[in-house]
């Protein structure tokens, strides 16, 4: 049993970061995109894995279904529809990036991971007052308390973020009616094919 | 799972993720790509406030609403990334950072 | 044992739900043909009960192309995309209630009161999030049809694929926001326990409001009639699907049909009692005391299923009355039906909805139902009042600016 969650968590581990490195490195921006859904469902599987049932079917609704369109709908509506544009080019000295990346994860990430010695809670005999038995772990229920309780004033600020975010996005992407190419009518098109030059 | 799989594995998997996305944002020249590293980046914060909140304090919700914090801002972050990058390539018929030099001396 | 179940549960429901996709094409076509006060395919068996049959015969030997341009990789993805959400959606509908433990009136417990002794073969999975799950599921059918567009490299099946990327984000905000409603009158996200609190009253009635809007957005999310600009035949010759032919097109095809039936099961769910049926628990005791628990668990679980089946029948009856019967909107139309009426009377009901709730937690639901349905279709009222006075405004303006120069110059 043990053996057969550590492969899965390997398999789910192994699509998260493949998915996210095929991600930076697909030539093609729509293949980019549909990649980054893919690692945007392994997550959403490591946290069913993690026992985040509610977590895991936010991921899938906000980013899969909602982030990961908005990202496509804007790369065709940034594409000449015949021509090119689709693919995507690196930044000149793109290895330094990758110096970064990688000396972060080597030198820094990896060794503060490994060397801090986690308590983990399982061997832990949950809350006082419960003897033997540990406690249940927390569920929608308790984090929907949590959100209008303790949590009251950044949920409004966030509430609040997500309308500003609204009304700036439609602003920033707003285009006068007057300043968008005309597109001429049959009947105008007509009328100026007809009228001698 | 958390008697199987200790939790500096999921730990570096979060911080693979994040270097992932971290080069992707230097690395790429398309804004929509580089929104996409910002994007992993975020999730890799993601998996560790869940695999932290699993791991370490499984009956406080603290993890969990944080996480769906970052998720809201995520959210907000690439509609208003996005809508900019329309409104760019409105103006400059290009989405790539580099070409987006007017205020350059 | 356990997985065997779960492995047959899985197989007979995709079997059966493409057997009715099958069947529900041939339903539409029947019962447009009679809207239209024509015949209808009716020369394959007797009723045309073998036309979906002769149909599948064809679209299988017809030639399989792939345009040069095409990305190949994704423009094969694409219908998988489309089906494989419609197919995974059933997971966690109850669509009946068959106790295999052998006790009936488990069904009609409350959940979670004795979870030992209950389990339900008509519903594959009962997990503690369903409706979210219905919710995820349903966000992420978009893929299929706006890859199917990018993927052809065609200029209709782009702007296709475009236009329903727009749509179902739009659309699916209403739909979440109507659903929400109904999560709040049950207290629960799990949808086994959403059918058992509406064996008194089904939440169409207290939720009135959100059953029209719910109606309103699964119709634009399955981009059909009205709402099917995203493969209007006279615009785009075909939208997404120009490009796309033999079984690849049937995938498309199956996906659309598939998610119809699978939507009016959401409804029918969420909205409808799901598979209760007034005097269902009657007959339960009835017939136990005739003839056994045993035989009256067998009893309960086909009536559910027949009783589940025929509310899924009459939503998909009246998808198809709505095709018959209504012009395709324009597209700026679509967008403000929306954004502009059912995002914001959803949001109504749900504030409504915390209100009445809110105040008085213990009263008897049936009196909340009525203050529900009463406010809901007041609010209705008042917003075809609203929608009717800004036509009538538009119009005068519209004269208005015609009438001085006479006309367009």
């Amino acid at each position: 049993m043990q053996l057969l969650v550590q492969v899965i968590f390997v398999l789910i581990a192994a699509e998260i970061v493949g998915a996210a490195v095929m991600v930076v490195t697909a030539k093609n921006i729509v293949h980019a995109a549909l990649w980054l859904i893919a690692s945007f469902c392994g997550v959403g599987a490591l946290y069913l894995l993690l026992e985040a049932e509610f977590l895991a079917v936010v991921q899938v609704l906000v980013y899969v279904g909602a982030i990961s369109i908005l990202m496509l709908f804007a790369i065709m509506l940034t594409r000449h529809v015949t021509g090119k544009g689709a693919e995507t080019s690196l930044y000149q000295r793109w290895w330094v990036g990758l110096i970064v990346a990688a000396v972060l994860f080597a030198a820094v990430i990896a060794p503060t991971v490994l060397a801090h010695p986690w308590e983990t809670a399982t061997a832990a005999p949950a809350l006082p007052g419960e003897t033997g038995q540990p406690a249940a772990m927390a569920g929608i229920v308790d984090l929907g308390r949590a959100f209008v309780e303790e949590y009251l004033l950044p949920f409004e600020i966030a509430a609040v973020l997500l309308l500003v975010g609204l009304v700036g996005a439609i602003v920033i992407a707003f285009e006068e009616r007057a300043a968008r190419r005309h597109i001429p009518t049959l009947a105008e098109e007509v009328a100026h094919r007809r009228q001698p030059e | 799972m958390i008697d199987s799989v200790p939790l500096e594995w999921v730990l570096l998997v979060a911080a693979a993720l994040f270097c992932v996305g971290l080069y992707g944002a230097l690395a790429r020249r398309n804004a929509i790509g580089i929104l996409m590293g910002v994007e992993l980046m975020l999730n890799s914060v993601n998996i560790n406030l869940v695999a932290f909140w699993r791991y370490l304090e499984p009956h406080q919700v603290t993890g969990l609403v944080f996480a769906i914090f970052i998720i809201t801002v995520a959210a907000v972050e690439a509609a208003v990334g996005l809508a900019m990058i329309i409104a760019i390539y409105r103006s400059w018929q290009t989405v790539n950072v580099d070409a987006v030099d007017s205020m350059k001396g | 044992m356990h997985i065997v179940i779960i492995f047959l549960q899985v197989l007979i429901t995709i079997l059966a739900v493409s057997t009715g996709f099958a069947y529900l094409t041939l339903f539409e076509r029947r019962m447009l043909a009679r809207f239209q006060n024509r015949v209808g395919p009716n020369r394959a068996g007797p009723w045309g009960i073998f036309q979906p049959l002769a149909d599948a015969v064809k679209l299988f030997f017809k030639e399989d192309i792939i345009p040069s341009a095409a990305d190949k990789g994704v423009y094969l993805l694409a219908p998988a995309l489309a089906v494989i959400p419609a197919l995974i959606i059933w997971a966690v509908i109850p669509m009946g209630c068959w106790n295999i433990a052998g006790d009936y009136q488990a069904c009609f417990a409350a959940p979670g009161a004795d979870g030992a002794g209950f389990y339900n073969i008509l519903q594959i999975a009962d997990v503690n999030i369903g409706v979210l799950y219905l919710m995820a599921v349903t966000s992420i059918g978009v893929y299929g049809i706006t890859l199917a567009g990018w993927a052809s490299n065609s200029k209709y099946s782009m702007l296709g694929g475009i236009r329903s990327a727009a749509q179902l984000i739009s659309y699916e905000l209403a739909l979440g926001t109507a659903i929400l409603g109904a999560v709040m009158m049950a207290d629960t996200l799990s949808t086994r326990e959403m059918v058992f609190r509406q064996a008194g009253l089904w939440f169409a009635v207290p939720q009135f409001l959100a059953f029209v809007v719910f109606l309103i957005s699964a119709t634009a999310e399955l981009v059909r009639t009205p709402f099917d600009l995203v493969e209007a035949e006279q615009e785009l010759t075909c939208g997404y699907n120009t490009e796309y032919g033999s079984m690849k097109f049937a995938l498309f095809f199956m996906s659309e049909y598939v998610k119809m039936i699978a939507l009016s099961a959401i409804g029918v769910t969420l909205f409808l009692g799901g598979w209760h049926f007034p005097g269902l628990k009657l007959l339960g005791e009835v017939v136990s005391g005739a003839a056994g628990a045993g035989v009256a668990t067998v009893v309960v679980g086909i009536v559910s299923l027949l009783s589940f089946l025929l509310k899924v029948l009459v939503l998909l009856f009246l998808l198809v009355w709505l095709r018959a019967s209504w012009p395709r909107v324009r597209y700026d139309m679509l967008m403000s039906i929306g954004w502009k009426w059912l995002l914001p009377l959803a949001f109504i009901n749900v504030v409504v909805t915390a209100v009445v709730v809110g105040l008085a937690p213990e009263m008897n639901p049936l009196v909340q139902g009525i203050i529900l349905l009463i406010i809901g279709v007041a609010v209705l009222w008042g917003a075809t009042f609203l929608s009717e006075k800004q036509r009538s405004n538009l119009k005068v303006a519209a004269k208005a600016a015609v009438a001085p120069t006479g006309g367009r110059q």
